[in-house]
């Protein structure tokens, strides 16, 4: 069995998110990165699998700051083989372009999955969501919003989400796509000395990529924090002043 | 191509879903602009009633047994089909666990231009414009649709649903089958949510926590706060991944929706899929050290204090209060 889970960076929201001067981008220089959140949970729910039975788990991702660290700490993981596609990853990329590269690689590199997982979705996608596109250009059936896989003879047995917590069991034809929203349990910790290990041992394997084509997503014209209609009355103080502020507004709603 | 608008209607165990009647307000808003007509496109098996209160100039109606319930494969197979022949403006699909599932498939497939996370639509000059909130519902990106068919996935937020119903059926056609073979995705069955021990969304006093908790130890604070207010603790996703709740006390997209009297957000950052369960709550009172987090914007009261050093000022208080 060979699971191949490509995954990619997005700005951390921890951050303040600033504009470009051209007011039509997100302004990367000082832009803190980090692994999109359904990716590290697509990481996982690839190494449950493992765990379960035998597979090889492959994780790729484009050249970016913090590439090497996060590859290595999905191998510190359980992973088996970190791909790291180089090429100009430079400028804002967008997932059109990303799942043309993951696809091309998948295919150059012959790895064969009979599964990718990728994060259903990353708060930052404009151009819908990249497990799908990438389902398309493998030729591969997709579900998304998964949280619950079972292998059983060529066929993936899986959990999709629904609103109000409604599930719906699915049988999926193998190879395929999964689009992971939760892996069956949380994204395991895995100490820095383990990826420090990882990292003194080495074993990433470079895969250069051709010119990034983005067409099928929007041109952006004009980026803007959102227009606020009528924001909090904010409580200023410390916790006791907040604390106090709180009591005096449950006693007008009748809550103490 | 035509200047129409189609809307894919979303539906689950025969019923509508609300983002459909959302993106039938958001494409009468757009048809006004293009000139077109809005075309509601309902793919099911004998569902033909459930195109009834749709809003829609005319509704194309694709019957095949394969579409009785949502498979990514069948619906994307049928809509390429559809999309093809018919070529429209713009198709709005809904940017949720059955919308998303196509619409990339479909911008690949047939090589059309797709935008997601849309929530509203301007007015520009030749093409209208849409509004995506992306970054956690931190920013606002804009731009003409794209032109040939732009394919859009819509969140909710923008329009309300009642706006896309009508009290006057409208006008169904029916297309013919398309060829559906060698699906590769099936529905075996859908589990309902378990009932769990409380239901968060008959409760009027909400204690929800979010990241900003940080431990598993420190929901025994929340308990401890909602035990003093007569309350029960939710929470956002992140916290219920990490298995520190039960899926049932979940709120959000994939969550409950709830309405409670008071909304307490303690640490949660209110990004769209959170705020889509939670936004009509009568009162929310939001806890976050982040100035810039998108629960201030739907928040009547904020503070930007440590949700751990409030939380046990707080409950002492309460205790107070309700003792003397």
């Amino acid at each position: 069995m060979n699971i191949v889970v490509p995954v990619k960076v997005v700005p951390d929201l921890v951050d303040e998110l600033e504009i470009t001067g051209d007011g039509n981008a997100l302004d990367m220089t000082f832009m803190r990165m980090a692994l999109n959140e359904s990716d590290d949970h697509a990481i996982e729910q690839a190494i449950l699998l493992k765990e379960r039975g035998e597979a090889t788990v492959t994780v790729m991702i484009p050249d970016v700051e913090d590439a090497e660290r996060i590859l290595y700490t999905a191998v510190a993981k359980g992973a088996d083989q970190p791909i790291k596609l180089t090429g100009d990853f430079e400028d804002a990329v967008n997932n059109h372009a990303l799942a043309r590269v993951f696809a091309r690689a998948v295919k150059e590199k012959e790895l064969k999955p009979d599964l990718v997982l990728t994060g259903v979705q990353a708060h930052d996608d404009l151009d819908g969501s990249l497990g799908p596109l990438l389902a398309e250009y493998l030729e591969m059936p997709y579900v998304g919003y998964v949280s619950g896989v079972t292998l059983t003879d060529g066929k993936a047995t899986v959990r999709k989400e629904y609103p109000g917590g409604l599930i719906a069991e699915m049988e999926v034809t193998l190879p395929a796509v999964l689009g992971i929203q939760a892996a069956e349990q949380p994204p395991r910790y895995v100490a820095i000395s383990k990826t420090s290990q990882a990292m003194k041992i080495g074993g990433i394997v470079e895969h250069a990529v051709e010119e990034l084509d983005p067409s099928g997503g929007p041109t952006v014209s004009r980026m803007s924090q959102p227009e606020v209609g009528e924001r909090a009355e904010m409580i200023d103080g410390d916790e006791d002043k907040v604390a106090t502020r709180l009591i005096e507004i449950f006693k007008e709603l009748g809550v103490v | 191509m035509s200047q129409d608008i189609f809307v894919v209607i979303e539906h689950l165990q025969g019923r509508v879903m609300d983002i459909s009647y959302v993106m039938l307000a958001a494409a009468r808003k757009v048809a006004d602009e293009t000139g077109g007509d809005v075309v509601a496109v309902l793919l099911g098996h004998e569902a033909q009633k459930m195109a009834s209160d749709l809003a829609a100039d005319s509704v194309l109606y694709v019957e095949h047994p394969a579409l009785s319930e949502f498979t990514s494969d069948a619906y994307q197979g049928a809509l390429a089909e559809l999309i093809k022949e018919k070529a429209p403006r713009v198709v709005l699909l809904g940017h949720t666990s059955v919308g998303m599932d196509v619409a990339s498939g479909l911008s690949a497939r047939l090589e059309l231009p797709l935008v997601s996370q849309c929530q509203s639509f301007r007015a520009g000059d030749g093409a209208p414009k849409f509004v995506s909130q992306i970054c956690g519902g931190k920013l606002m990106a804009e731009g003409d649709l794209p032109e040939a068919t732009a394919l859009v996935t819509v969140v909710p937020g923008g329009f309300k649903p009642e706006e896309g119903q009508s009290a006057t059926p409208p006008q169904v056609a029916q297309e013919l089958l398309p060829s559906l073979e060698q699906l590769r995705v099936t529905l075996k069955e859908y589990i309902e949510p378990e009932a769990g021990d409380v239901d968060i969304s008959k409760e009027s006093l909400l204690i929800a926590v979010g990241r900003g908790i940080q431990r598993e130890d420190n929901l025994e604070l929340a308990e401890e706060l909602a035990e003093a207010l007569g309350g029960v603790v939710c929470a956002s996703r992140p916290v219920v991944d990490q298995g520190w709740l039960p899926t049932t006390r979940m709120v959000g997209k994939s969550g409950k929706a709830v309405k409670p009297t008071v909304y307490l957000a303690l640490g949660i950052s209110g990004a769209p899929e959170h705020a889509e369960g939670m936004a009509e709550s009568e009162t929310i009172i939001a806890i976050n050290t982040d100035p810039a987090a998108p629960i201030f914007d739907v928040a009547k009261y904020g503070a930007e204090v440590d949700v751990l050093d409030l939380i046990p000022a707080l409950t002492e208080r309460v205790r107070q209060a309700k003792g003397g």
